[in-house]
């Protein structure tokens, strides 16, 4: 009975370890996607710093248009 | 109950020569039509130009019940007469180098003779002196200011802008496929331009230049006409002046010149004046009463919605029909909220200048309430006569959309920015919130109101919404092989079936074409033969299918369809 009991507590910290580690894991994971969106993001601001209109001031002064509907 | 409709979308692109910037923006519009018209002979498919007939158009109609006198309506309400060009207009398209005449650097470049120097002087006028110069309707002539497309659209040029005015779907999703095809056929020109000419003319699906200038995105809706009209503008007032917080475009700057500094929802909001009215291009209404069903008079009404904002978003343009359809089922069948907002013009701009979503508005009852609030109210009341009707369960897109309603304002509710991959406003904020966090920019920095231009600009490898949908940030509905599709196909439910396939097939004999009619010329037959499509749900691939099956000449097809419009009617 007490070893079942030991053993039972045993296997509650086993599982109570594993916990930490796949909470450890995920923390883990998280964070490498938080850095992995971060990665994107820096992309694609680069993109747009080399698509927009190099002359932005005068791009936006000549769009002028005609009443529509 | 339900979101299926007859229904269509309705495109005024933004134009620009960046070469030329004091050019006649009519002219340049002529230029994309007339481009597609290659792009379609190119392709070996119909030619292009069919005439528009302009026999049932009556845009001083009131759906109030009465007529505006010519004499006194603005002439840009005068849709039903063509634009005619100047002969001056009509060379400057076609006859003279555009890369000499677009060469502001350099006018020695320019062909020398006076008459050519004369075009040149015209091509950056403004205004034409006169639109009833000599030289007449571009339609007896080789440039076209309207074509009617082989998928049932229309592409013409309206006023300063060229419009792309999609086929008669039966249904939201629909409505967004036919739509994006009209995008397509915009890129189309512009790279027929560019490949053609070596110079650009680029189109921009935005609703303002920002300085004070707006043209429209519309939606058209079939009604009964035994729907009273007050009944529809009572109904739609609040939900028009809400439904921006699920599919507005996003602008920056406030005022309709913008010149106030900030973000703001809807492309649109700043330029309404009236509830309700028959212009679309002065004293903007909120509700349009235009009156002009193009389909038997005295059993329909075409519902011609001016306020909103033009899509890139697939899913924003679906919701925006989506949601508007089940509105225009509660309207008729008396279940629309009583939720009427104490001054609804003023509501759409506050509502507009709030991208946190918290503005209170206030209602003819007292009550004060969000715009995430309506929209629930509106949703709600949909959700429980679906529920009553069974349609919820009955049709999947009617479903879906109130799954996506819901979603989308639990969303908005939740974390703004959650919804970044389906509302087009959320998008554009989101990126540009991230732009100027990486830069440093204030909102009334030059670069962000590029980004805010260059968001709409159509071209894959420019246009900012298109580098977003490139990397699969954006969802989407359909895809880009569909869309493909429907450039050259017509949706098979409706009327624009017939218009569309007789075109491709009957090309030759096709003289003249509008929502509800076809004329056909028939060799050796004296005069020519209108066949009438006064009901929008007839001519379907179901109805007349079988005729473009059966190998007809043009006389046998048309008596036949003739025989089986008679029948259907």
């Amino acid at each position: 009975m007490a070893q079942e009991q030991r053993q039972s507590q045993q296997q509650q910290g086993a599982s109570r370890e594993q916990t930490a580690q796949e909470a450890l894991q995920a923390e883990k994971s998280t964070s490498a996607q938080q850095q992995a969106q971060l990665n994107e993001v820096d992309d694609l601001l680069d993109e747009i710093d080399g698509v927009l209109e190099t002359n932005a001031e005068e791009f936006v002064r000549g769009f002028v248009q005609k009443g529509g509907q | 109950m339900s979101v299926n409709r007859v229904m269509g979308l309705e495109t005024e692109y933004g134009v620009l020569a960046p070469g030329a910037p004091r050019a006649n923006s009519t002219v340049l519009s002529a230029r994309i039509v007339n481009a597609y018209a290659d792009v379609v002979r190119a392709g070996g498919g119909q030619l292009a130009g069919t005439p528009w007939d302009y026999s049932d158009e009556s845009p001083l109609l009131d759906a109030r019940g009465w007529r505006v006198r010519r004499s006194e309506a603005d002439p840009t309400q005068l849709t039903d007469a063509p634009r005619e060009l100047t002969a001056e207009e009509i060379a400057l398209i076609d006859a003279v180098p555009q890369n000499a005449l677009y060469d502001d650097e350099a006018p020695a470049a320019r062909p020398s003779s006076r008459a050519v120097d004369h075009l040149g002087d015209a091509l950056y006028r403004e205004e034409p002196e006169s639109a009833n110069d000599a030289g007449g309707r571009l339609e007896g002539e080789h440039v076209v200011m309207n074509m009617v497309l082989g998928n049932g659209a229309r592409l013409y040029v309206d006023h300063a802008h060229p419009e792309y005015s999609s086929p008669e779907v039966t249904n939201p999703l629909d409505a967004v496929l036919w739509d994006q095809a009209g995008d397509r056929v915009a890129l189309a020109a512009m790279e027929q331009i560019a490949a053609e000419h070596g110079d650009e003319v680029l189109l921009y699906k935005n609703n303002t230049d920002n300085k004070g200038v707006s043209y429209g995105a519309h939606e058209n809706y079939l009604m009964p006409r035994a729907v009273a009209f007050d009944a529809i503008s009572a109904g739609l007032l609040p939900f028009f002046a809400t439904r921006q917080i699920i599919c507005g475009a996003g602008r920056v700057g406030l005022g309709i010149a913008g010149t106030e500094t900030g973000f703001q929802i809807s492309q649109r909001a700043d330029f309404f004046e009236a509830e309700v009215g028959l212009e679309t291009t002065i004293r903007r209404p909120l509700v349009n009463t235009r009156d002009e069903p193009h389909a038997e008079w005295g059993k329909y009404r075409r519902l011609h919605v001016i306020a909103g904002d033009a899509n890139l978003g697939q899913v924003s343009t679906y919701l925006r029909v989506g949601t508007t359809a089940l509105v225009l089922s509660l309207i008729e069948s008396g279940r629309a909220p009583a939720v009427a907002l104490a001054d609804p013009v003023a509501a759409v701009a506050r509502i507009s200048h709030d991208p946190g979503l918290r503005t209170v508005v206030e209602l003819a009852d007292g009550r004060r309430l969000t715009a995430l609030e309506i929209q629930e109210i509106y949703l709600d009341a949909a959700t429980a006569w679906c529920a009553e009707t069974g349609s919820a369960t009955a049709d999947p897109q009617t479903a879906d959309v109130l799954k996506r309603w819901r979603a989308t304002l639990d969303g908005l509710r939740r974390d703004v920015s959650s919804m970044a991959s389906t509302v087009d406003w959320v998008a554009k904020h989101h990126l540009m919130n991230q732009y100027r966090d990486r830069h440093g920019l204030a909102w009334d920095d030059p670069r962000i109101a590029a980004m805010d231009l260059q968001w709409a600009d159509l071209r894959p490898e420019k246009g900012l919404f298109r580098r977003l949908e490139a990397r699969g940030r954006v969802e989407r509905l359909v895809t880009e092989e569909r869309i493909a599709r429907a450039v050259v196909v017509p949706p098979e439910d409706t009327r624009a079936y017939v218009r569309g396939r007789a075109l491709e097939r009957y090309r030759r004999h096709v003289v003249g074409a509008n929502w509800d009619s076809v004329v056909f010329a028939v060799p050796g037959r004296r005069g020519v033969k209108r066949i009438p499509l006064l009901e929008p749900g007839a001519g379907t691939r179901r109805d007349i299918g079988a005729l473009f099956d059966a190998q007809l000449d043009v006389a046998e097809f048309v008596d036949q369809l003739a025989a089986s419009v008679d029948t259907s009617a």
